[in-house]
């Protein structure tokens, strides 16, 4: 594969050009949450874990865990990382099959699907994290 | 790229399972959340009873088994993307190799210990 393409531009520049496409910013993004929820599933196991365990240990996940600000703020990071990669792929399928293909329509869906995770982000932040 | 790291032999299987894993996990994302939301006041009874029925202790496994494929396939194409010889340099290879075995291991870990609490005791 022989191209012109130029490969070794600054970082800066490579994320100064894609900031400006919503295209680019949720293809990230979904990259980005994927690799988060990937590494933070030992907590979610940990969570599953102690609930299911005994009633004690489940008294003790909702004290240690729910009950410590650092640990509904991890379980947060968990929830916006599940809740913008399942809207992520939801556009994915939708593309799959055949929706949203056009630039114009591609850009929308990518703010859409921006804009709706970002409200669900939001309550999920009131919901675990206030 | 070689495909010897993949999750299976073919390009098009691993996009197939990524997608029928990308809907399980969606579906038993929705059905956890959605029975937290409702079920307002968690109890230890109520989230007990619910998750060891025979029902989402097998939707469970399914979601666990889902999501080594998902994870799998997802991983493989963060490392082939990044891990190579361009922004790594020549020993890209080796990298890239290790990282897709400690990989494994660690979805390893995530089944074997998915279904220690699912199916445990």
């Amino acid at each position: 594969m022989k191209s012109n393409r130029p490969v070794n531009l600054p970082l800066a520049t490579v994320i100064e050009v894609n900031m400006k496409s919503p295209v680019a910013i949720a293809s990230i993004l979904h990259r980005m949450s994927g690799i988060v929820v990937f590494l933070l599933i030992p907590v979610l196991l940990y969570i599953l874990q102690g609930s299911l365990a005994s009633e004690a240990d489940f008294n003790a996940i909702k004290d240690n865990v729910f009950g410590a600000f650092l640990g509904r703020l991890v379980v947060f990071g968990a929830l916006a990382g599940l809740i913008f990669h399942f809207f992520a792929g939801i556009k994915h399928l939708l593309m799959d099959a055949g929706i949203a293909e056009n630039l114009e329509s591609g850009r929308m869906m990518a703010t859409a699907t921006i804009a709706i995770s970002a409200v669900f982000i939001a309550i999920a932040f009131v919901w675990v994290v206030l | 790229m070689k495909s010897a790291t993949s999750f299976s032999r073919s390009g098009v299987s691993d996009w197939i399972l990524q997608r029928v894993s990308a809907v399980i996990l969606a579906v038993y994302f929705v059905v956890i959340v959605g029975w937290l939301i409702f079920a307002g006041e968690v109890t230890y009874t109520a989230w007990h009873d619910f998750m060891t029925t025979t029902f989402m202790r097998i939707f469970s496994l399914l979601a666990i088994v889902a999501l080594a494929a998902h994870a799998w396939i997802g991983m493989w194409t963060v490392f082939t993307d990044y891990l190579t010889v361009r922004q790594m340099g020549a020993k890209a290879s080796f990298i890239r190799l290790f990282a897709q075995i400690g990989m494994a291991l660690v979805i390893f870990v995530y089944v074997v210990w998915g279904i220690m609490i699912l199916w445990g005791n």
